[in-house]
């Protein structure tokens, strides 16, 4: 089957992306697919290249980064949600002449209609709330 | 027919009660997170599930349990699952509504 997977919230501050993880593991193990991840809200949070937890807890957006990387994901960040919360790549950066950017390897800006288009064109459609 | 995941304690929020009045019979519950403290039995908030439990199945993430330290002190008649399970679930109801 086909999933996709909502994560609305943020990494320490909410169980959601640790549940998702593990769910999104699973279900990768038992064969079934991944049609995108999608980060709202707080979840934009995922996406931060330089989270820095201390060693001895797990690096969440180092882990998606690791999912992403394996399993040839399409992870979408909403674009919205994210450049209000600092959560900006090279490309918008330059755009809104901020000093630095932050974007995770593996994961992409874009808009809410992909969330739409995810709901669609997948079987199922699980919300991971904060 | 719909599988609820509800993933905040019932002392916490409404999300739990919204959820019931809502879930029709054949439907299934599937606590997670926070969420599984309403399987504990004996306490204030149990009655919702044992309420809950002649309606519909009742499943609780056993790994959110175990972290919390509540194995062995749940209401009799939910049942345990791991992601593995949670993904089977998924899968056997048509569709999967987020209450948070």
């Amino acid at each position: 089957m086909k999933y996709t997977l909502a994560i609305y919230g943020a990494p320490y501050s909410s169980q959601a992306p640790q549940t998702a993880l593990s769910f999104a593991k699973s279900l990768l193990e038992s064969g079934h697919s991944i049609y995108r991840l999608f980060f709202y809200m707080d979840g934009v949070h995922n996406a931060s290249a330089i989270a820095v937890p201390p060693q001895d807890e797990v690096n969440i957006p180092a882990e998606w980064s690791a999912l992403i990387r394996k399993y040839d994901l399409d992870a979408v960040v909403c674009i919205a949600a994210a450049l209000r919360r600092g959560i900006i790549d090279k490309t918008e950066a330059e755009r809104y002449e901020v000093s630095a950017h932050n974007f995770a390897e593996g994961f992409t800006l874009s808009g809410l209609g992909q969330l739409v288009d995810a709901g669609i064109a997948s079987d199922r459609l699980i919300t991971f709330g904060p | 027919m719909i599988l609820h995941t509800v993933n905040k304690s019932p002392a916490r929020s409404n999300c739990l009660k919204s959820c019931l009045r809502i879930a029709p019979h054949g439907g299934a519950l599937m606590l997670i997170e926070d969420g599984v403290y309403a399987s504990v039995n004996n306490t204030k908030h149990s009655q919702l599930i044992v309420d809950a439990l002649t309606r519909m199945q009742v499943f609780v993430l056993e790994p959110d349990i175990k972290a919390r330290g509540l194995s062995g002190l749940l209401i009799p008649g939910v049942s345990l699952v791991g992601y593995p399970g949670f993904v089977e679930l998924t899968q056997t109801y048509d569709t999967v509504q987020s209450w948070y």
